[in-house]
């Protein structure tokens, strides 16, 4: 073979990596984005930030670097929980009374320890006394899957649907097109809302009860439109290409054409959109588990945790709207720089 | 449009019917007897075949009449006549003041491309991108509502000029100011396209300075696509400013939608989704037949 051809052709993918590599912010970005995937598969493991949803601090726990701050919250905590052994005896009147001594007994068999709080943690502590660095990275753990997830979900709705109605044409093509003008009529947000009423208080809702898949769902029933569009367009130009009637020659399915020989043509363009559908989906994550409408109370997302921020704001407690910012501030840019070298190291124009 | 309409219709119906909660279940309440559900499903026609069903929510959108909410008892209708106003009152100088602020800004980058201000520009135009919204509409209510006390926190009022005075600059600022970071670079790029054209080549030819070529000829030709993206937003002014209302308690209809969201008010959930789709559309086709006055090259299809 390699008689033949002179020139052996470069892989795709490694020509990627190298013009990558080359462009000096993209592999900046690619460095900070790596640095925070590791880090979220060290919270799923466990191995990191695998406590966040312990106590560990007295309420609004300074950052270790303002220790000296004056912690008017905690000190009222602490005044409370002393003043709560000195409860007024009802046991006239309290027909609960006799079981008193039982309760108690029964008690004393449980073991219970209250833990030393720390006055400072690194980061600060939230109303709880949980630490925020530890929520901020757990946080960045289930907004970014949230956001990768559902990406990836819109991802195939869209491609499988832009590759059927490009490819094939005609009615095929005619009635999807039918179904992206209706949910592009449709503002975005009331399409999310709906479904998310839907999810919360229908039939569904005792299988979504927990986790993040609610959101996901909601997502990508609503975000798959661009990319169909995008891959439909695609697959319209290179359906009657040379290499795809080769293919059809020779005798390969229309399934074959379409996702063997057309698909890794496209390829590029998907991953280009899927990148700015991961930073489109990680914004909206974020704003509708502020809303209570994103994940369930008992996970951590930066929406969550902005929707603690707004009330500590007004006491004086900065640091958890900071850690949330900041997390996602950083994760957000680099990935977008990133998408942006993607494109133009993908787009054959510019090489 | 007419098949899009009927699409609309049949999605949120189906949506609701066959994924949402029973309604009965949730007007009656958690301790409702079964003559009670009983009985409000017949009231609500919910006993009938689903087609009987769907040819009531036909009627019910033709004649702008989707009855009562069920948890204020307010007429849907009603409630959007109402909260529009106040919606409106925010979102409009939003966008005028967003558009009129992105075009000298785009186009001061777009002249000194290349240079370092513009990377400048672009560079915290993706870092502010990159800072949720919420962020900005917390820290701005904090600092200049409540830490300098330039505006009011939140509130409103019946007054429409006391309102755009003295409750909505706020809003609007924040989300114009948000709002500018992503306008600014689609319009860079869109003044960038124009100035290969053949066109620029030859004014300068001729002799004309950059800033007159951008001026006399640039600025017209990429009017075409900032139009197009004017008309995109446009949908947008009725529920895109939810969470400035959420925050501000703007009686607007954005946030009158998570309200029932919350609820579970399904008639106010679908009465506004359908609404705003008719209006979407609308607004759409009025792009469309402007566009053909703009450019005479574009043919309608």
């Amino acid at each position: 073979m390699a008689a033949v051809l002179d020139i052996v052709p470069e892989n795709a993918w490694l020509a990627l990596w190298r013009r990558l590599q080359q462009d000096r912010i993209g592999a900046f970005s690619l460095g900070i984005v790596i640095v925070y995937l590791v880090m979220i598969l060290f919270a799923m493991a466990g191995l990191l930030a695998g406590g966040w949803s312990e106590e560990i601090g007295v309420p609004y726990a300074n950052p270790s670097f303002l220790g000296e701050r004056p912690n008017l919250e905690a000190a009222l905590a602490q005044r409370a929980a002393q003043r709560q052994g000195r409860v007024p005896d009802l046991t006239a009147v309290d027909p609960l009374a006799p079981k008193y001594a039982e309760w108690e007994k029964r008690t004393a068999e449980l073991k219970t320890g209250e833990r030393e709080r720390s006055l400072t943690l690194r980061w600060g502590g939230d109303r709880w006394g949980r630490d925020v660095l530890a929520k901020a990275i757990k946080g960045s753990q289930v907004s970014i899957a949230v956001g990768v997830f559902a990406a990836l979900c819109a991802t195939f709705i869209g491609t499988l649907l832009g590759a059927l109605g490009g490819f094939y044409g005609r009615w095929v093509n005619d009635s999807l097109e039918w179904v992206y003008n209706v949910f592009t009529s449709i503002p975005s947000i009331l399409l999310v809302f709906s479904l998310a009423a839907v999810l919360r208080s229908g039939v569904l809702a005792h299988l979504f009860a927990s986790g993040i898949w609610t959101v996901v769902i909601i997502l990508a029933v609503t975000g798959w439109t661009g990319m169909y569009r995008l891959v439909r367009a695609e697959y319209m130009k290179h359906r009657s290409r040379e290499y795809v009637l080769a293919a059809q020659a020779i005798g390969a399915s229309a399934a074959s054409r379409m996702f063997v020989h057309i698909l890794p043509n496209v390829s590029h363009v998907v991953l280009v959109q899927l990148s700015l559908l991961v930073v489109a989906f990680i914004k909206v994550e974020v704003i509708l588990s502020f809303l209570g409408l994103g994940v369930p109370v008992d996970m951590v997302s930066w929406g969550t945790m902005l929707g603690e921020a707004q009330t500590e704001l007004v006491i004086g407690k900065w640091w958890q709207l900071a850690a949330a910012t900041v997390f996602m501030a950083i994760f957000l840019t680099a990935f977008s720089m990133l998408t942006d070298s993607l494109r133009d190291a993908l787009d054959p124009k510019l090489r | 449009m007419i098949p899009t309409l009927a699409g609309v219709i049949l999605l949120i119906f189906f949506l609701f019917k066959f994924f949402g909660g029973d309604p009965a279940q949730i007007l009656a309440g958690q301790v409702a007897s079964q003559e009670q559900i009983d009985a409000i499903r017949q009231q609500l026609g919910l006993d009938r075949p689903w087609y009987v069903q769907l040819g009531i929510f036909v009627r019910d959108i033709f004649s702008f009449d989707f009855g009562k909410s069920w948890m204020t008892r307010e007429q849907v209708s009603e409630i959007f006549v109402t909260r529009l106003p106040a919606t409106l009152t925010i979102t409009l100088p939003i966008l005028i003041l967003e558009v009129a602020l992105a075009i000298p800004v785009a186009m001061l980058v777009a002249y000194h491309r290349g240079t370092l201000l513009d990377r400048l520009v672009i560079a915290i135009c993706v870092a502010a991108m990159s800072i949720s919204f919420l962020v900005y509409i917390i820290v701005g209510q904090y600092v200049f509502g409540f830490e300098l006390g330039w505006f009011p926190v939140q509130g409103w009022s019946d007054s429409f000029w006391r309102n755009l005075v003295t409750y909505a600059p706020l809003p609007i600022l924040l989300a114009a100011l948000v709002g500018l970071a992503p306008q600014t670079r689609l319009y860079r790029s869109f003044f960038l396209d124009e100035t290969k054209s053949d066109y620029v080549r030859t004014a300068r030819a001729k002799g004309l300075s950059d800033a007159a070529i951008l001026r006399r000829h640039v600025l017209p030709n990429a009017m075409v696509p900032v139009l197009t993206n004017v008309a995109l937003l446009l949908p947008g002014v009725f529920v895109g400013s939810f969470l400035l209302e959420i925050f501000f308690s703007i009686p607007g209809l954005g946030r009158e939608v998570y309200i029932a969201v919350n609820r579970s008010d399904y008639p106010v959930i679908q009465a506004f989704t359908v609404y705003l789709a008719v209006l979407t559309m609308l607004i759409n086709l009025g792009a469309d037949v402007l566009y053909r006055l703009v450019d005479p090259r574009i043919q309608l299809t």
